[in-house]
């Protein structure tokens, strides 16, 4: 079994109307040395596999076919055995 | 005048679904009939209508969980035989998900829900949803959180270039300046058509422009349009 974490980000050229507000939020708070705020998803799940190859394969397919929109958004992930 | 019969399919969190079925059957007067989503059969629909709402709870993306639905992959083969589909609101949102519309859709720019009637410039009226469309302006309600069209700009040209833009948010009068612009969206985009024209997708409710008791009816004319398509 292997324990897997998605971390999808919103892709650089597309807009993030989510960061903008929380930033803007920041900046009332004080936060003066804050900029360039994005938010993104984390994302966790478990994979059964036989080997770390066949989990990889499995979590790049959900990944591309479900959990990302790949015209606005990447991923990146990280895959550990679970003992 | 032979009517066509229309399709509405139904997802958990469709809520347009029956405004949609009331527009089409009990104010114009067409053939309807609800298709739940898990079923997979279209049930001789001539054309299908995609409801706004909140499919799954907009949960992941809006439309990411529907565009799977079981009933789904008999609306693709449908589409691909060309076939006459219209997304309304999260219906387009399903489409683009789909990949049968081209872009996607983030937040409105104010990360408000926007929920006021618009203006829509109709870009053309050679479409098989726009050809019955009497006037140049029409005023149609939008209701979402997420209508914020985006595509890169190959996309963007593509879809000019083959008269894809259907409708774009507008003044009274057509001026589609920034400030027209209720959500952000690029070009003041509010409905496109595929490349072959028998898909639309749209953010604003045609539907709930049919019935006069509201004061206007200008969504009516697409429908009209639609069922003129089956007639010549």
């Amino acid at each position: 079994m292997y324990k897997v974490t998605v971390i999808v980000r919103r892709r650089p050229s597309i807009l993030d109307p989510q960061g903008k507000a929380a930033e803007q939020g920041a900046k009332h708070l004080g936060f003066m040395n804050v900029s360039g705020t994005r938010i993104g998803k984390y994302i966790e799940f478990n994979v059964d596999t036989k080997n770390h190859e066949e989990a990889e394969k499995e979590v790049k397919l959900y990944c591309e076919k479900l959990l990302t929109n790949p015209i606005m958004e990447d991923y990146s992930y990280t895959i550990s055995q679970v003992i | 005048m032979k009517s066509p019969k229309f399709g509405i399919v139904v997802y958990p969190g469709s809520n347009c679904d029956h405004d949609a079925y009331y527009a089409v059957k009990k104010q114009l007067g067409f053939d309807a009939d609800f298709l739940w989503h898990k079923e997979k059969d279209l049930k001789n629909s001539d054309v299908i209508i995609l409801p706004g709402g909140f499919s799954y709870g907009d949960y992941l993306r809006t439309g990411a969980v529907a565009r799977f639905s079981p009933i789904m992959d008999k609306v693709f083969n449908f589409a691909e035989t060309g076939g006459i589909v219209i997304g309304i609101c999260n219906g387009f949102q399903i489409l683009l998900e789909s990949n049968l519309l081209p872009g996607c859709m983030i937040q409105n720019e104010t990360l408000k829900f926007i929920c006021r009637d618009v203006y829509l410039k109709v870009e053309t009226k050679s479409s098989i949803f726009s050809s019955d469309i009497k006037k140049d302006i029409l005023r149609i309600p939008v209701a979402h959180g997420e209508g914020n069209y985006y595509a890169d700009e190959n996309t963007l040209s593509e879809l000019n270039a083959n008269s894809q833009i259907l409708f774009r948010y507008s003044s009274e009068t057509g001026d589609t300046g920034k400030l027209f612009n209720p959500n952000g969206s690029l070009e003041n985009i509010a409905g496109i058509l595929n490349k072959r024209g028998n898909i639309l997708g749209m953010m604003p409710h045609p539907e709930r422009a049919c019935d006069n008791s509201l004061r206007n009816t200008d969504g009516e004319s697409i429908f009209y349009s639609v069922v003129k398509s089956f007639n010549y």
